[in-house]
């Protein structure tokens, strides 16, 4: 029996491949409305995904690395991811919600009960996906820190600065995690004989102090349904491999074949180990897909897109042209290097997202390795993970 | 026919964190699942209110060194309910207060631009500055920014958002598939902003939104703050709910608008404002007496006594009479992350007007309390309440109010069940929504723009 894999869609203003606005398919007018992204996450929870993650930064899109591009044949603008998920939540009711939202530049107190609202307006299914913003640009948009080089350069300076980053996001992480729990589940007492509302013995400061920042909470928002929403972290290289075997629930890799997958999860798994982490060693790969009946129409789909680019697509993570039934092939390959999910980008949305519902899950479900129906529960539990002790509890509460 | 009559704008506001929300009420539910959310806003939206509102506080309130555990505590993060608010109502304006203290302009340009698209329009931004140490525990920059600077920040804070929302202009999404042109120009959102507080660069990377930017609140009562309302805001927080009180603000702040090239609607007056209904006036009355009761246990008579005598009272007896002392001057020292506090402009003479009036009166603490803190606005039958509305819109003490029900979520009901019909009666309250966007409700114009004068496609190198 093949194990059931977990399935996670990115979604991203008009898809992964930068000309997929230009299909006939596409909503390119429709990219800043609630109702793109309510028929898109309502699309995944039909073909009953665990998840969908909302892309997010806070520069316009570029393919510089250092500056806006002014290129006017790609999507331009965007939404804030968190805003994103929220309007979606109270529309759907099974699907996992997990937005991006940097740390760079933000307020870990505002992120964090951002997230835990979201998991609140959701009824336990929020997540969050913690990134950094290396980008100089960015930098200057906040007119806070130094002004720094291309992150990509590589010499010495940057890759100091790249530790920084990630070590400047584990400390956001931890003080996320600490502000969420430091409202105990049975903290709002409510009790009318001595005329207390909350027991403030079970709200606790969380008394972070770091290189970076200090806070010190407790959080305004009480602890969310999940204890702690879910924590995804995409890992494409050493450093944030690292910050995200530490940091995250799910970790998300980019391995071009069995070979490297095997070796990544093994490195994340044993980072947790070290870092004391128990659980579910929940690694996704990652895959951009372009997905058609046949392989003939997939790859001239795929020539078109390429066609109208110009220039050749390129990606951190692999790309797959071609069927539902050879991407299953493919996954259920892939998953034998310890993989126990994948994270799909889809090149064209809405119709690669709706390829993965029609096309790949039934063929999946087919093959014993996907679910048929939504059991009720939050996304944690979908994800088997187990709802977070609280920290801070010291008597029955949890 | 006579002139056509002023018409009322209503609001209603989620009640936060204070000691007005009667939590120990048995109707009273929760005040963080959205469940209560989606009640009052939908409650809102049926009564046809111009929008919901929720207000801001970024540190949990501390008493004598502890957590304050008397009141209502904790709530959500305000883009986040918002935006999911907007999935489940169609018009009703959606009002958040966030502070221009702990936030950069960026951010927070970015978050109201994205909640007025996902709202198709019905955005609004309470602008309120804050400047303790306190609060600023819970930032990266901590103990953070001189008071007298508070209100500068807050004024470049905004200017640096307008530029922001300004910089697309809203034609520029062509999508044309066959000319492969997704954009009209390549330059989009470019800003450059410099001033004493912001010094930033870029592109805004979200596109213009329906309303253009969002509504603009202000509250604020110094004189400082009217001039920032007049200069700025689309509409006016103020405590000024009474007859005199209100018609004296109402006619200092409108009058300030021409100096701002501004006419009188373009500035729209809403005091806070709570309401008792019951079935006879005297019924309502006895209704009104038990909540304040509920709203005043000893316990919190005691504790708001210490606010204003900045000083631990917690073995008086809140049965028994005022303290005979004077208040602790200085800086409050007993009470932490309270507005209220900042009120007390004058506290010894404030605990002199109190005990005077406990001596008159022969009132015990917690009676004098219950007495003082008294905000009851609105106390009688539906149409008691539905004529006392009219009267006061109509007199120009305001041009509507923000409702603040005093049980969550179901406060609300009872008011757009019976007071509603009752305004529309009179002519005074809209039977339908006309526009769909908060601007339009409010009957603002067009919302300013930034003229972006060093900004052009010739510009770029």
């Amino acid at each position: 029996m093949t194990r059931p894999l977990h399935l996670a869609v990115a979604l991203d203003g008009a898809g992964w491949h930068p000309s997929a606005w230009r299909l006939p398919t596409a909503r390119p007018t429709e990219l800043l409305t609630a109702g793109y992204w309510v028929d898109l996450a309502r699309r995944a929870e039909e073909g009953l995904l665990d998840l969908v993650t909302f892309e997010d930064a806070f520069a316009l899109q570029s393919t510089s690395t250092t500056g806006p591009d002014h290129r006017t044949d790609r999507v331009r603008g965007r939404l804030d991811a968190v805003l994103v998920a929220a309007r979606v939540a109270p529309l759907t009711q099974h699907v996992g919600l997990v937005p991006t939202a940097t740390v760079t530049h933000t307020e870990p107190f505002h992120v964090s009960k951002a997230i835990a609202t979201l998991d609140y307006v959701s009824e336990g299914r929020g997540g969050w996906r913690p990134q950094v913003s290396a980008r100089p640009e960015e930098v200057a948009l906040f007119g806070r820190r130094e002004v720094w080089g291309d992150p990509f350069v590589d010499d010495e300076a940057t890759r100091a600065l790249v530790r920084d980053l990630f070590e400047e996001a584990g400390d956001a992480v931890e003080v996320v995690r600490r502000l969420w729990d430091s409202w105990e589940d049975g903290a709002e007492i409510r009790d009318v004989a001595s005329g207390r509302f909350v027991d403030r013995d079970q709200l606790h400061y969380v008394d972070f102090e770091g290189r970076f920042f200090s806070v010190r909470g407790p959080s305004i928002t009480p602890r969310p349904p999940q204890g702690q929403p879910v924590v995804v972290a995409l890992a494409h290289a050493e450093v944030p491999r690292a910050f995200a075997a530490r940091s995250a629930d799910v970790v998300l890799i980019t391995p071009a074949d069995n070979a490297s997958a095997t070796a990544q999860v093994a490195e994340i798994v044993a980072v947790r180990r070290d870092a004391g982490r128990t659980g579910v060693d929940h690694v996704f790969g990652e895959l951009v897909v372009l997905l058609d009946d046949d392989q003939a129409r997939a790859d001239e789909r795929w020539a078109q897109l390429e066609a109208w680019s110009g220039e050749p697509f390129t990606s951190d993570a692999e790309v797959f042209v071609g069927t539902p039934q050879g991407l299953a092939d493919l996954l259920l390959a892939r998953a034998e290097a310890g993989l126990t999910g994948f994270r799909l980008r889809p090149a064209a949305l809405p119709q690669d997202l709706d390829a993965i519902v029609d096309g790949l899950v039934p063929e999946l479900q087919r093959r014993g390795a996907f679910r048929t129906a939504y059991e009720a529960g939050t996304l944690r539990d979908r994800l088997g993970l187990e709802r977070p002790a609280n920290r801070y509890a010291t008597g029955g509460t949890r | 026919m006579s002139t056509p009559r002023k018409q009322v704008h209503l609001a209603a506001h989620f009640p936060g964190v204070n000691n007005t929300t009667v939590w120990s009420d048995p109707q009273a539910g929760s005040h963080i699942e959205f469940s209560s959310f989606r009640h009052l806003a939908q409650t809102a939206e049926r009564g046809l209110f111009d929008f919901f509102f929720l207000a801001e506080g970024l540190r949990l309130r501390e008493q004598n060194g502890e957590i304050y555990d008397l009141d209502v505590v904790g709530r959500p993060d305000t883009f986040t309910v918002l935006s999911a608010l907007a999935a489940i109502t169609d018009r009703l304006g959606l009002a958040g207060t966030v502070s221009s203290t702990f936030n950069e302009p960026y951010e927070v340009a970015r978050q109201f631009a994205t909640l007025d698209h996902l709202s198709a329009g019905r955005a609004a931004w309470n602008v309120v500055t804050s400047w303790d140490a306190f609060t600023g525990e819970n930032f990266r920059r901590g103990g953070y920014l001189p008071q007298e600077e508070r209100y500068s920040r807050a004024q470049h804070f905004l200017d640096a958002a307008f530029a922001l929302f300004d910089t697309w202009d809203g034609d520029e999404v062509l999508a044309d598939r066959a000319g492969g042109e997704f954009l009209s120009r390549p330059d989009v959102g470019t800003f450059s902003h410099h001033d004493q507080h912001f010094a930033i660069d870029g592109a805004f990377s979200t596109p213009r939104s329906p309303q253009g930017r969002p509504v603009i609140f202000q509250a604020g009562d110094s004189d400082e703050g009217r001039e920032f309302a007049a200069a700025t805001a689309d509409a006016i927080f103020t405590r000024h709910a009474t007859y005199d009180a209100g018609r004296a603000f109402y006619a200092d702040v409108k009058g300030r608008l021409a100096a701002h090239g501004r006419r009188p609607e373009q500035l729209v007056v809403l005091p806070a404002a709570t309401f008792v209904l019951g079935d006879t006036d005297a019924e309502a009355e006895e209704i009104a007496q038990q909540v304040r009761l509920q709203q005043v246990s000893g316990a919190t008579a005691i504790k708001l006594a210490e606010q204003l005598w900045n000083t631990d009272l917690s073995d008086l007896d809140p049965d028994g009479p005022p303290p005979s002392f004077d208040p602790v001057v200085g800086e409050n020292t007993i009470a932490k992350g309270r507005a209220s506090v900042r009120m007390h402009k004058d506290p010894v003479a404030t605990a002199r007007e109190w005990r005077a009036k406990a001596e008159a009166e022969h009132l015990s603490l917690r009676e004098l309390i219950v007495e003082t803190t008294n905000r009851q606005t609105f106390v009688g039958t539906a149409s008691t309440v539905a004529q006392a509305i009219d009267d006061h819109v109509q007199a120009d003490v305001c041009d509507g109010y923000i409702l603040v029900p005093h049980i969550t979520p179901g406060g609300l009901d009872r008011f757009v069940d019976e007071v509603v019909p009752l305004l529309q009666e009179r002519g005074v309250f809209r039977t339908a929504y006309e526009g769909a966007t908060l601007r339009e409700h409010l009957g603002l114009g067009a919302a300013p723009r930034v003229m972006r004068s060093d900004v052009s496609t010739g510009a770029l190198s």
